[in-house]
């Protein structure tokens, strides 16, 4: 039997980069997000590894990317106003292609807020927050076990598409704990960057592979607009080379979709959720089962670039989609568009710093039913409604 | 019988503060029956916390100072988190919450708006722990500094981020155990040879003011508070505040504890202008440093399993560093 674990998210966050090989990590405390950066601070050096605590967040997310072009496999951990700080250097690393994880445990905003409430109110900032088209890829978790994982993948695709990797969770699955199986080497897939077949004449934005500064090729990393050998361009050469960086992960859109499926097949309701909302929306999903209404759910784990096929494929056979999040509509206005008006969108919204309950969404995607029946705009669900 | 005369005994002759058979002129302002109480009862702050404790004197006192006529910035922390919280809110003063790192560049904007605006008689305070004064908001202070914005920033120094749960910040004393400096491994607690001394930053600014102060001292920190504000431009002063919770100390030691820090001159307490010393709080009692460090279980390590010589010597050496460099004994009671 596999050996189990009662941990925190921040634990297996913290153990799951480990596991990943992250060799460096540069944070600076912030609640929810603390414990990640105390672990590390005693894992690390215990295993040769690099720990440094920061003075700020500026400083973190700059030190791990420099860290990540002297060679190493680079973290950090934050929070709402940790990760505001860090914008800009989340635009530098994705401009200048460096690996680097950065992981947010969301808390209520806007500024300090409710340091110790979760929210999901990070999603648009953690895909548009930094200035400027830029490739990022953001991943989610809804429970511990997926922390883990996501984590370790979260690694793996900063590695393998040389891009800032966000995995945003919140400050409930950051502080739940729960048992998981405990992943042993080999169990989880974990990629290394590609290196370039000899470092002599090394073009270092010409594609994924990655040398670091010190092994054998001198060339300029840069914050500006440049070409493939790193000096700086204008004009249509840069729009060439942010089409590329860009296009880099979004045309990747199918590869890097992940997502869960709960009695999706038969569904006439799709709650489409992700992260800790997730979780309460599984048990809607149960709950409207037992009123007569065949519900489903889609728990989205990569929300960048966003999964609009599988939205898509959910709004083709149902005719309400439900998108509970705790904010006040973010997710929901892709999930809108990538319905395409095909199915009717309600979005469930909670902002007062504690969980949407099951009896929530189940209410509103009822109430969304009813309305969509009084309506005669949503015909194929409202034969789900009982009278 | 010796009720009254106990009362005189304790209380006339001294400086203890909540003296209040001396002159209201003389005495503390404290101990005035009319003082702001600018950071009321009823917060949330833990059992001996020196940041409160310092904050409501200095404060009170700057009130004084001013006439009444004080606004406040505060920066994030435990100063913060604990007197806000509805229904404990607890500020007696005009007083606005910033961000972490900003709070001394807000005060910059809210001293320039006075200015503009014709009313200099409103003065300036900004106030934050040492993670947002000495760490994240060391570009802000800076900046306050050198434009010589006329305010007062006064750091609680507790010496690590205590409101996040005790991680290290750049005035965490060496050795010190915390959440991310672990006693464990070939260097135990903090490591030697880092932080910073934001007096003496400020002082290579050439700023009008800079005092350091102790809640082991509170008259002096009343005094301090009460020069700053007499002087304008930039000032800055950076009060020890013992934390008991995350410096492992009884909660009752609070005094005890920070007096210890200045009598064994790891805590120098001094006030300069304009670049130069002009005074520094004399030791009365020398102790040596374990004295001090064998209050709190975060230099527990020190001491047990066995007493860690080398580094309680480095430890040593800091103290006999400062009470030299600051003139922190009498040549006679050396001799």
């Amino acid at each position: 039997m596999k050996s189990q674990r009662l941990v925190q998210g921040n634990e297996a966050c913290a153990h799951a980069a480990m596991y990943a090989g992250c060799n460096f990590y540069a944070g600076y405390p912030i609640t929810p997000s603390s414990e990640v950066m105390e672990i590390l601070s005693y894992e690390l050096p215990a295993r040769g590894r690099v720990f440094i605590q920061m003075e700020d967040e500026i400083a973190s997310i700059s030190a791990i990317i420099g860290a990540a072009w002297g060679g190493a496999k680079t973290l950090t951990a934050t929070s709402g106003p940790g990760f505001s700080l860090m914008q800009e250097g989340i635009g530098y690393a994705a401009i200048t292609e460096t690996p680097c994880v950065i992981v947010n445990c969301q808390r209520w905003g806007p500024s300090t807020g409710q340091p110790t409430k979760g929210a999901q109110g990070d999603v648009m900032q953690a895909i548009w927050g930094t200035h400027g088209d830029h490739p990022v890829i953001v991943l989610t978790a809804s429970n511990v076990r997926d922390t883990f994982e996501m984590t370790v993948r979260a690694f793996n695709l900063a590695e393998k598409h040389r891009v800032p990797v966000i995995l945003l969770i919140d400050e409930v699955v950051a502080h739940m704990r729960e048992n998981i199986d405990w992943p042993e080497p080999g169990d989880l897939e974990v990629i290394e960057r590609a290196r370039p077949a000899e470092a002599k004449g090394f073009r270092p934005f010409a594609g994924d592979a990655f040398l670091p500064f010190g092994a054998g090729a001198r060339f300029h990393v840069t914050g500006l607009a440049h070409g493939p050998e790193g000096f700086a361009v204008s004009d249509e050469a840069a729009a060439k080379e942010l089409r590329r960086m860009v296009g880099k992960i979004m045309d990747r859109k199918v590869e890097l979709a992940m997502a869960d499926r709960y009695l999706l097949e038969d569904a006439e309701v799709g709650i489409v959720a992700y992260g800790i909302t997730a979780r309460p929306a599984q048990a809607a999903v149960d709950l409207l089962r037992a009123e007569g209404v065949r519900a489903g759910l889609l728990n989205l784990k990569t929300l960048w670039p966003f999964p609009d096929h599988l939205v898509a494929e959910v709004s083709e056979r149902v005719g309400l989609i439900v998108s509970p999040e705790l904010n006040m509509g973010q997710l929901v206005r892709e999930i809108e568009r990538a319905a395409a008006g095909r199915c009717a969108v309600r979005a469930v919204g909670r902002v007062d710093g504690h969980l949407l309950t099951p009896a929530q969404i189940a209410t509103e995607a009822m109430d969304a039913l009813r309305a969509g029946a009084d309506r005669g705009m949503a015909e194929r669900s409202a034969e789900g409604v009982r009278a | 019988m010796t009720g009254p005369n106990r009362v005189r005994f304790y209380q006339t002759g001294t400086f203890t503060v909540g003296n209040r058979l001396l002159d209201v002129s003389v005495g503390s302002v404290q101990s005035d029956a009319e003082r702001n109480n600018s950071l009321n009862s009823g917060h949330r702050a833990c059992q001996g916390c020196g940041e409160a404790l310092g904050a409501r004197y200095a404060l009170d006192a700057a009130m004084r100072a001013v006439d009444g006529r004080l606004v406040v910035a505060n920066a994030t922390g435990c100063l913060e988190v604990f007197s806000t919280p509805y229904p404990e809110s607890s500020w007696r003063v005009a007083w606005l919450h910033s961000l972490f790192a900003n709070a001394a560049s807000v005060a910059t904007g809210m001293a320039a708006a006075m200015k503009v605006k014709g009313r200099r008689d409103v003065r300036v305070i900004a106030q934050g722990g040492d993670g947002g004064t000495v760490d994240i908001g060391f570009a802000c202070l800076s900046g306050m500094f050198e434009r010589n914005d006329d305010v007062l920033y006064i750091c609680y120094d507790n010496e690590a981020y205590m409101n996040t749960g005790v991680q290290r910040s750049s005035a965490t004393p060496a050795a010190a155990r915390t959440a991310t400096t672990p006693a464990a491994g070939d260097q135990p607690g903090n490591v030697f040879g880092q932080g910073k001394s934001v007096p003496l930053i400020a002082m290579a600014h050439g700023i009008p003011y800079v005092g350091t102060a102790s809640v082991a001292d509170l008259r002096d920190l009343e005094y301090k508070v009460g020069r700053a504000m007499a002087i304008r431009g930039a000032r800055y002063l950076h009060v020890h505040v013992p934390c008991p919770l995350g410096w492992g100390c009884p909660t009752g030691d609070t005094i005890k504890v920070a007096r210890l820090a200045a009598e064994s001159g790891l805590f120098p307490i001094f006030e300069a202008e304009a670049g130069e010393v002009t005074g520094r709080r004399l030791i009365r009692r020398p102790v040596r440093a374990e004295e001090y460090l064998k209050t709190q279980t975060r230099f527990a390590h020190l001491f047990n399993p066995k007493r860690d010589e080398a580094r309680l010597a480095l430890i040593q050496r800091i103290a006999d560093r400062n009470i030299e460099r600051f003139g922190l004994v009498e040549q006679e009671a050396v001799a």
